[in-house]
């Protein structure tokens, strides 16, 4: 097992609330990770301070190796770890092929220069990245609303979108924040699938998520969240027979 | 009629030039949600500039063509006001960027000053006559309708600079990371984009549009000082106003509306007025149509569709 991403001890307080508190996990390179927790729980905080979005109090991320830059979300894009959002935000008065080439930014080289001028080297990476954006809407299954304006989509399709723009930034880690809210039982089923490929592809995939059939089906190994602790971490089947989840999920014990 | 149409010509002239300002405003606006009031300075900075690099070469080498020593004069107005804008965001506005709006608004108007105070320390409180390079002699291609060779220039090269700025928005990567900036700072840094690069790029292609028509407004009229900034600064936030801020079509249509309006207005406030009001008066259409669209359209023209944001 190659380690993708640890985190280590990782804090982060709004005023006085402990949103998260001394998290550590390891997520390994090829896996399907899982974080659950009730609402509340931290788990959103817990990508936002992944992704440069929320600098943490405590801790560090350490990526390949590498430790995560703080607070600048673009060089964690960069550096490989993409995400999507519990509530969509695309980018809606663009098409969904530009919401995707939006994506490929961070991976081009064109600098203004070469733009303002349209040499050979821009026109050809651009002709990549409007070929490459096409794959992936076709990827997730929805190139034939490549021109359409996203806020036209609808909402499974805007999920899809977000999960293609995501992929355009040819991220190692790609972070799903509740990608199945809102599904019904069909659009989830295939998700599922799109997720499978997607780890198939060679694609690490970190997944929140409250679909507990979804997340139980898919996921190698999984945390718990709650308060912004971790309470669990293991494989599925033993996860869910873990007395603190089950209190955490029930209201009971340790918490009243 | 003839009266008419020689104004419509002069209004498109200087519609153009408000109209390459306007896009200044309304391109930081949609990135930023600022009023950049500096904006104006600017365009000062760069006739100014261009006027000391053009004076200065023809002091060294008088043979120099014409057209050589307005292109280095502009190259030169170009680079400082896209410097001076850099400056401006990084050190004025950056901090700023999530403080409440009236307070980088006000720190908007102190640039301006501070902008317009150090012109005067550099080039001093009098007006300078700024080398006409291209031609003014009048030319009459319709019998009793006048047009020089510099109002051709300046019609012709603010269109081609609209053009090349439009494409850059809608169909490069550049224009891609501006439109996903302007709709959302937050996800377009988790999607890749550096959003200060972006705002710095932003800041300093309206620069370079100003430059622009700062040496143009100055060959035009042939007179440069350290206060030039401030009318057509305003106008073309009108512009922007009237066309819809934020919206870069709008800005387009705004400026040459509003130099229109101002032209014809100028041409007939005599007769509208019975001789009470003359042509100097003609600053007032362009505030009556601010005021005018405030109250009946404060979307503008052509509204705040976001697409069209950069």
């Amino acid at each position: 097992m190659i380690k993708l991403l640890e985190a280590r001890n990782v804090g982060k307080r709004f005023g006085g609330l402990t949103a998260l508190s001394e998290v550590s996990l390891t997520i390994n390179k090829g896996e399907v990770y899982g974080l659950i927790g009730p609402n509340g729980a931290g788990k959103t905080t817990f990508f936002n301070v992944l992704t440069g979005a929320y600098i943490p109090d405590d801790g560090e991320f350490v990526f390949n190796g590498i430790e995560l830059p703080v607070g600048k979300p673009h060089l964690v894009v960069e550096a490989g770890i993409a995400r999507t959002f519990q509530n969509i935000r695309l980018f809606s008065q663009m098409s969904a092929l530009e919401n995707v080439m939006a994506g490929h930014h961070i991976r081009t080289k064109a600098n203004i220069w070469g733009i303002l001028t349209q040499n050979k080297h821009t026109r050809e990476e651009e002709r990549l990245t409007t070929e490459r954006a096409y794959e992936l809407l076709k990827y997730v299954g929805i190139e034939r609303f490549a021109d359409t304006i996203c806020k036209n989509l609808s909402y499974g399709d805007q999920r899809r979108l977000e999960i293609a723009r995501a992929l355009a930034t040819e991220p190692q880690l790609l972070a799903l924040d509740e990608p199945a809210a809102g599904m019904n039982a069909t659009e989830t089923s295939q998700l599922k699938v799109l997720i499978e490929q997607i780890r198939r592809d060679g694609v690490t995939v970190l997944l929140i998520e409250h679909d507990v059939k979804l997340v139980m089906g898919l996921c190698d190994r999984l945390s718990v969240l709650d308060f912004g602790k971790k309470i669990a971490e293991d494989v599925p089947a033993v996860v869910q027979k873990n007395e603190a989840v089950i209190n955490a999920y029930l209201g009971g014990g340790k918490h009243e | 009629m003839d009266t008419l149409l020689q104004q419509l010509l002069n209004g498109l002239v200087v519609g153009s030039v408000y109209a390459l300002v306007a896009l200044g405003y309304t391109m930081v606006y949609g990135i930023l949600g600022l009023i950049n009031f500096a904006h104006g300075e600017v365009l000062m900075v760069g006739a100014l500039t261009a006027l000391t690099v053009i004076t200065t070469l023809m002091g060294v080498s008088p043979d120099m063509p014409p057209l050589l020593l307005l292109g280095i004069g502009l190259l030169a107005a170009m680079v400082v006001c896209m410097i001076v804008a850099f400056l401006m965001e990084r050190l004025a506005y950056r901090k700023l960027r999530n403080a409440p709006r009236l307070a980088p608004l006000i720190t908007a108007i102190g640039v301006s000053f501070l902008l317009q105070t150090l012109a005067m320390i550099v080039w001093g409180r009098n007006y300078h006559t700024f080398p006409q390079l291209i031609s003014t002699t009048p030319m009459q291609p319709i019998e009793g309708v006048y047009i020089n060779p510099i109002q051709i220039t300046t019609i012709v090269a603010s269109a081609i600079i609209m053009v090349g700025l439009v494409l850059l928005v809608t169909r490069t990567k550049l224009g891609r990371a501006m439109r996903a900036t302007a709709e959302n700072h937050r996800v377009a840094s988790l999607m890749g984009v550096d959003v200060n690069k972006i705002i710095s790029l932003t800041f300093v292609l309206g620069a370079a549009l100003a430059a622009v028509a700062g040496v143009l407004f100055a060959s035009n009229y042939g007179i440069a000082h350290y206060a030039m900034g401030f009318m057509p600064g305003l106008k073309a936030f009108t512009a922007a106003v009237l066309g819809g801020i934020g919206n870069l079509g709008g800005a387009m249509l705004g400026g040459i509306v509003l130099g229109l309006v101002e032209a014809v207005g100028a041409g007939y406030i005599e007769h509208l007025t019975f001789g009470f009001l003359n042509s100097s008066y003609q600053d007032i259409f362009a505030f009556v149509i601010l005021g005018i669209v405030l109250i009946f359209r404060p979307t503008g023209l052509l509204g705040e569709r976001v697409s069209d944001r950069a």
